[in-house]
């Protein structure tokens, strides 16, 4: 096997384990969905038009990482740089959008601590978010070394797992705007 | 040139699975939650967001292009399987538990159980 197909294996099982990881959030949240204490429900979080945008700005982002890295690999270092540019502008934007959605929450007395259903609302999006942040240094690193030393082949193996991790963020993204917003909205 | 078009295709199903899960929430909202019903609405947005997985899953992240043998593949299913038992067990455990629980016991976490001495003319 060669030693990028082992590292990208690798990465690969790492990505399956983060799975699991969201599926005991997404466990949880489950099970505390109700548990609002007096506080807010999924429903007053279900801002539908602010999450379908949300949604449709991360699902750009895999887009164009994907391109990227098919740019990369066609030594179109100009392309390239461009299209995860704009990868990674999205995926700032997403995390303003979600900052903004959380720090509303917090004045407004409704942060984690208040109630079991909002510690595993933000237990689960925020872990994501999280993973969106670290995605985006990551992103930023990255063009930084293809824009100095050019596409060699350790870059671009690099790139192929920041893209594999970048859309698995959006695939998580998937069941959280449709287990956490879209339910929430129905207010069952 | 022979990626391009899975992303492409890709991308425009999944706009097309959000939008169409986003609109019937927003039309449930707009009828007061009659149109469509309640049930209609969860196995839509499920079965929705199932596609939208698949789709990506073949055409961003091209699961079963590699060659044989499919270690990925295999994580992925093997990963799956967790998830299904994590998740599955853990809905079917709580569940049970609560219904017990509600069937033989008064719900303990009352306010008064929480905070008996509470002067309930403070503020």
């Amino acid at each position: 096997m060669k030693n990028t197909d082992k590292t990208i294996f690798g990465f690969w099982v790492y990505l399956m384990s983060d799975c699991v990881l969201f599926a005991s959030l997404f466990a949880t949240y489950a099970v505390l969905q109700h548990a609002t204490f007096g506080n807010l429900e999924a429903f007053d979080l279900a801002n539908l038009p602010f999450v379908f945008l949300e949604t449709l700005i991360l699902l750009t982002s895999s887009f164009t990482v994907g391109l990227g890295l098919l740019a990369a690999r066609q030594n179109k270092k100009t392309l390239a740089l461009s299209l995860l540019s704009v990868t990674l502008l999205l995926g700032l934007s997403f995390l303003g959008m979600e900052m903004h959605e959380f720090a509303k929450l917090l004045a407004e007395g409704s942060g984690p601590q208040a109630s079991a259903f909002l510690s595993s609302f933000f237990a689960l999006v925020g872990t994501h978010g999280l993973h969106v942040l670290v995605g985006s240094l990551w992103m930023a690193v990255l063009i930084h070394r293809v824009w100095r030393s050019g596409l060699t082949e350790s870059g671009i193996r690099k790139l192929t797992l920041l893209s594999l991790f970048w859309h698995f963020l959006d695939i998580i993204w998937i069941f959280i705007f449709t287990f956490v917003y879209l339910f929430g909205s129905l207010a069952l | 040139m022979k990626k391009i078009h899975t992303y492409i295709f890709g991308f425009t199903f999944s706009l097309v699975l959000t939008a169409a899960a986003f609109g019937l929430a927003q039309m449930h909202l707009d009828s007061g939650h009659t149109f469509p019903a309640h049930e209609f609405a969860i196995v839509a947005f499920v079965v929705l967001a199932i596609v939208q997985l698949f789709v990506q899953l073949f055409l961003f992240l091209h699961i079963g292009d590699e060659p044989k043998p499919r270690l990925g593949l295999l994580a992925l299913l093997f990963a799956l399987l967790t998830v299904s038992i994590v998740v599955g067990g853990t809905l079917w455990i709580m569940y049970n538990l609560s219904h017990r629980q509600t069937e033989t016991q008064p719900n303990v976490f009352t306010e008064e159980n929480i905070f008996p001495n509470a002067d309930h003319n403070a503020n």
